[in-house]
C-alpha cells in the first residue's frame, strides 16, 4: 500500500488563541489530495476536537497524519495529566474544562464523543501524569 | 433562500463575503457552544451565534458552513474578520437576539440542520 501523505502537526498546550489552526491546516492538506468532502470534513472535525483537547489539558502534543489510498489515520499524542477514568471522560456532557476553555466556546464535554462519532475506528489510551493517545482511523471508500 | 434573503430578513449588515450572497441555504444551527456546533452542525447550513472569536471562523470552515450570522449586535474583532476573508467564510451581523433571528428565519422556511439529538446522548447520562 502506498502512502500518499504523512505530516506531523505540533500543538502547544495553553495556546488558546491559535485553537483550530491545525484543524484548518489538516483540512487544507486533505483537500489538496482530492479526498471526498464528507470524509475530509469528518477528519477535520476529529482533528479540531483533538487539537482543542491538547490545548486545553496538556503541556504539548501533536497530531500525526498519515494518508493511504484507502484510509486516513491520525495518531494524537500528548504529554499531560492523562485521563484517570476514560469511561467517564467519554460520557457526553462530562467535562473538566476551565473557564478559559469555556469562554472560547469549548469544554461542553462532547469532544471525545464527537471524535469517536467521526471515526470508523477509535482507540484511546491514557496514563495518568504522562499523557493520552488517540488513534483515529477513517476509511476512504474507492480510495 | 439565498444568503441575500437571509440578510434582508434579519436586517443584517454584511461583514465578509459579498461574492457569495447568491449561495442557497436551507438549514441552520444556532449555538454559543462551539463544541455543540462541531458535533451537530451540517455542511451548507448557516451558523447563528453570539461568539465572535477566530475559533468561530475556523469551526465554520472545517464544517463547510455556508455563512456565519453574528447575533445580538456583536462586533467581531479585526482578527476574526481577517480570518473569515482568508478562509472564505461569509459573515454578517444582526441586532436581533439568537431566538428572534432563528424564529424569523424559521418562519420564512428555514429549518434546523437536525431537529433533535439522538436518544444515545441523553440515555447515556
Amino acid at each position: 500500500m502506498s502512502l500518499i501523505c504523512e505530516a506531523s502537526f505540533p500543538v502547544r498546550g495553553g495556546d488558546f488563541k491559535d485553537a483550530g489552526k491545525v484543524a484548518v491546516q489538516i483540512k487544507a492538506t486533505l483537500k489538496k489530495l482530492g479526498i471526498d468532502p464528507e470524509i475530509l470534513r469528518r477528519a477535520a472535525i476529529a482533528a479540531y476536537e483533538s487539537e482543542v483537547n491538547i490545548i486545553s489539558y496538556a503541556r504539548l502534543g501533536k497530531i500525526h497524519l498519515q494518508v493511504d489510498p484507502d484510509r486516513i489515520l491520525m495518531n494524537v499524542e500528548d504529554e499531560g495529566p492523562g485521563i484517570e477514568d476514560i469511561e467517564l471522560a467519554m460520557r457526553p456532557g462530562y467535562s473538566t474544562a476551565s473557564d478559559l476553555i469555556r469562554e472560547l466556546g469549548f469544554g461542553a464535554g462532547m469532544g471525545l464523543v464527537n471524535i469517536k462519532h467521526c471515526a470508523d475506528e477509535f482507540e484511546i489510551t491514557s496514563m495518568v501524569d504522562q499523557g493520552t493517545k488517540l488513534r483515529i482511523l477513517i476509511h476512504v471508500p474507492d480510495g | 433562500m439565498t444568503l441575500f434573503e437571509v440578510m434582508d430578513i434579519l436586517n443584517a449588515r454584511l461583514l465578509v463575503g459579498r461574492k457569495l450572497l447568491n449561495t442557497e441555504v436551507k438549514t441552520a444551527f444556532s449555538a454559543d457552544l462551539l463544541s455543540d456546533v462541531l458535533a451537530y452542525a451540517r455542511p451548507g447550513s448557516v451558523l447563528l451565534t453570539g461568539l465572535t472569536n477566530p475559533q468561530v471562523v475556523r469551526t465554520a470552515s472545517v464544517l463547510d458552513i455556508a455563512a456565519i450570522i453574528l447575533v445580538r449586535g456583536k462586533i467581531p474583532p479585526a482578527e476574526t474578520l481577517r480570518l473569515a476573508e482568508e478562509l472564505g467564510v461569509p459573515m454578517m451581523a444582526t441586532h436581533y437576539i439568537l431566538f428572534e433571528s432563528s424564529g424569523r428565519l424559521y418562519s420564512r422556511g428555514m429549518v434546523g440542520c437536525i431537529q433533535k439529538v439522538g436518544n444515545d446522548e441523553i440515555m447515556a447520562l
